[in-house]
């Protein structure tokens, strides 16, 4: 039986165990003459939740071990030997399971009894061509010892699909038939129901937290061999950022640490108070029809992919910085600079900040501004002395949002202010951040097993803990100002 | 009682929300150092009449108000009256309590710091000190006065809105409902403000206790429906209301 069937098979039994599960609600409690706990509904959802999801996460939990436990098994049946000059035992995994897969196509198509399939050697048969005619074709011929491992992998997975069809239809119908006849008019179905809810809630959590361990791991892992290869002194406080494809690199992270800060930094001194000034305007000041117009004009500008406003900076800010500021004050003449990368990405943020400050500025409470009115306040005192400070942490988490994304942007910094690793203070020299070497260090012709390869986990992972750092800073202070404004 | 000028005059004052006719043909007019108790069932109009008086009902967008406001002599509704200028003169206290997100000395502050009505730190101090003492909040609060104001009890926060109008030294006070979560003492001290500021100010209070009315008012206006049904003396509109609605509400058949 395929997956997709037992699947299809265990839902109807859950749509079967509902309504049979509903029907006997009703009869037993006719019989005994009680009332139900629960609506009869809640008894047959019950009987299908039982049915149906023990038997689901069997299924699933069998279907990602059985591959990881054939493979170790397999891999260890094909020899050293088997294994071509200079080639990966994982290509040679995959070819096995091409074969396996081959073989089933080849049992289908020239009505080959299972005896006989089992029964065919490499030594009295051409495997390659065969397969080849069913439309498998294989870059080699194909080896003995192969072979028959590609055969045990194929009865292996025979046998794991059938015990896993036979234990996720026991376990379906096992569950339905005792939670069946376990109804009991003061069974509590309704509450069972809401423990269910509450199951999924927090399933639905743990995806999103185990992901991220997953990637703080994966991350951790490779940063690990990196630091085996590579002193983490140097890395941390080395301010040169020299790579060489023939080793003897400098991968100090400062220079780059100093570009990402510096662009950031001058994203959000045009960022947070163009869009701060937006927010005010729109939630206070413009009319109706006005705001219905203008905001989402703005909000547009956040649509806008980051590779468009990359092309900006390239071919329109950074040339204007240039020839209008750089050049004739002697500042500099390169046409990617900071100060393009970030008035651009400036830009990009302006909506994010615009946008979230104005819903927060709008949660403060019409009470709040009348208590101030009324006082004889004007509005610029109101928007002052009340609104804002009433505003406030919503107002940092905004920026700080704002600044996980000036941090984590890369295309605009390629775009604008180059790929020159350096540590400077003019704005109108080209720099560049963690972010582009991530993307250049990764997609290089190095070897992967290499210090200058390896070195974009732990760029990756100090970019990670730095915006985590953000974020918590951004909570512990939206926090304190809570505690003193409710 | 004594004979006193007329602080307040409105004629023929309508107000519409959107197509609501919330206010019809109201002419009032209250009286300097006079308290004017607005009562009347719950909807019939008295908030809404009452931010007509400093043009609070301009903060919303759909309210419409015509018909002539004049104080002193002067129409508010004028183009070239400042509504800030005039909420200055004509101060609220709203019927649900509103402090700021600010410490309980900031509240008090505000509305001096705003107007430039002190000029030293010390002088500052002495108004809040005595804003608080005449809501009769200082004894509850003279030792935290820079803990959030959002922090007291409703019915502190009521007297905190209180304190921060009186600090502003209005012209006229007008209170919605500002004993509506006090308890009696509390109510009575607020009942003793009202009384002492009538000897510099015009108060006008919106209640919904027929006792306070006529415990703290001279002037006493009955709405019913958006209508000023009665107006007059509180002492004759408790004993000998001449309209048959204003005596069933009065002895509790309407409302
Ligand atoms: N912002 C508003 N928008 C639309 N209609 C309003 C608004 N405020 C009040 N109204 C309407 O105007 C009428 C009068 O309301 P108002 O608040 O003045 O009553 P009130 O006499 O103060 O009542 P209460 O004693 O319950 O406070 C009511 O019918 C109300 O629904
Ligand atoms: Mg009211």
């Amino acid at each position: 039986m395929t997956t997709s069937s037992l699947f299809l098979l265990v839902l109807g039994l859950g749509v079967v165990g509902y309504l049979l599960g509903r029907k006997r609600a009703l009869a037993v409690a006719k019989a005994t003459g009680q009332r139900l706990h629960s609506l009869p509904g809640y008894y047959g959802q019950t009987v299908a939740l039982y049915s149906a999801v023990p038997a689901l996460l069997c299924l699933l939990a069998w279907l990602f071990v059985q591959p990881v436990l054939i493979e170790t098994r397999i891999s260890a049946m094909v020899p050293d030997s088997a294994i071509p000059e200079g080639g990966a035992r994982s290509l040679v995994m995959a070819d096995l399971r091409r074969i396996a897969g081959g073989l089933d196509a080849l049992k289908e198509a020239q009505n080959i009894s299972e005896d006989d399939l089992l029964a065919l050697r490499v030594e009295t048969s051409d495997i390659r061509k065969q397969l080849g005619d069913v439309g498998v074709a294989i870059g080699s011929e194909v080896q003995g010892a192969v072979f028959e491992a590609a055969k045990a992998y194929r009865g292996a997975e025979i046998t794991g699909r059938f015990w896993m069809t036979v234990l996720t239809l026991a376990l379906a119908l096992g569950c339905f038939v005792t939670t069946l006849l376990r109804i009991r008019p003061q069974a509590r179905a309704r509450n069972t129901s809401e423990t269910f809810v509450l199951s999924l809630l927090i399933g639905a959590s743990l995806v999103a937290i185990l992901t991220t361990v997953g990637i703080l791991g994966s991350l951790l892992f490779e940063t690990i061999n990196f630091f085996k290869m590579y002193p983490a002194k140097d890395f941390f406080f080395s301010t040169v950022w020299n790579p060489q494809f023939r080793g003897g690199s400098d991968l100090g992270i400062l220079p780059l640490l100093w570009g990402t800060l510096y662009v950031s930094f001058l994203a959000l001194v045009v960022a947070v108070p163009i869009g701060l000034m937006i927010a005010i305007y729109l939630a206070e000041y413009a009319s109706k029809p006005l705001r219905s117009v203008a905001k989402p004009a703005i909000e547009v500008l956040a649509g806008i992919p980051t590779i468009v406003y990359g092309l900006f900076a390239l071919i329109t800010v950074g040339p204007f910085l240039r020839d209008y500021i750089a050049s004739p004050l002697g500042l500099g003449s390169s046409s990617s600079s900071v100060l393009t990368a970030g008035l651009v990405m400036g830009i990009m943020l302006i909506p994010f900040v615009s946008s979230l400050s104005d819903d927060i500025i709008n949660a403060v409470p019409q009470a709040m501004r009348d208590g101030s009115y009324g006082l004889g306040a004007t509005r610029s005192e109101t928007i002052k002395q009340v609104i804002l400070p009433a505003a406030l942490p919503g107002v940092v988490g905004a920026v700080l949002l704002a600044a996980s994304r000036a941090i984590g942007e890369t295309m605009i910094v390629v775009m604008g202010a180059g790929a020159a690793a350096k540590l400077g203070l003019n704005p109108f020299e080209a720099m560049t951040t963690v972010t582009v070497k991530i993307v250049s260090q990764l997609t290089g012709d190095t070897e992967f097993a290499s210090p200058e390869t390896l070195v974009a986990f732990a760029l990756g992972l100090t970019l990670f803990v730095f915006t985590l750092g953000l974020n918590i800073i951004a909570l512990s202070v939206v926090r304190k100002y809570r505690e003193q404004y409710e | 009682m004594t004979q006193t000028s007329l602080k307040i005059t409105a004629r023929n004052c309508q107000v519409y929300y959107g197509e609501t006719h919330a206010i019809k043909d109201v002419s009032v007019d209250i009286a300097d150092n006079t308290v004017t108790a607005f009562i009347g069932p719950s909807g019939c109009g008295k908030s809404t009449f009452l931010r007509c008086l400093n043009r609070m009902n301009d903060t919303i967008d759909v309210c419409r108000v015509t018909g002539d406001i004049l104080l002193d002599g002067e129409d508010i509704y004028d183009a070239k009256v400042d509504p800030v200028q005039l909420r200055a003169k004509v101060g609220m206290v709203f019927q649900k309590p509103n402090p700021f997100p600010k410490s309980i000395y900031d509240n008090v502050a505000y509305g001096p710091k705003i107007h430039g009505l002190a000029r030293t730190k010390a002088e500052l101090d002495e108004i809040v000190e005595t804003a608080l003492k005449r809501a009769a909040l200082w004894g509850e609060v003279k030792d935290r006065l820079l803990a959030p104001g959002t922090g007291l009890s409703g019915g502190q926060q009521q007297r905190l809105c209180i304190a921060r109008a009186i600090a502003t030294s209005p012209e006229v006070l007008l209170m919605d409902e500002p004993c509506s979560a006090l308890d009696p003492i509390a109510t009575a001290q607020v009942e003793e403000l009202i009384d002492e500021l009538r000897r510099d100010y015009s108060v006008v209070i919106v209640t919904h206790s027929m006792q306070q009315a006529a415990r703290v008012s001279q002037k006493t206006a009955f709405f019913h429906l958006g209508n000023l049904v009665e107006f007059g003396d509180t002492s004759q509109i408790f004993t000998k209301p001449s309209d048959p609605r204003t005596e069933s509400y009065i002895t509790g058949r309407i409302g």
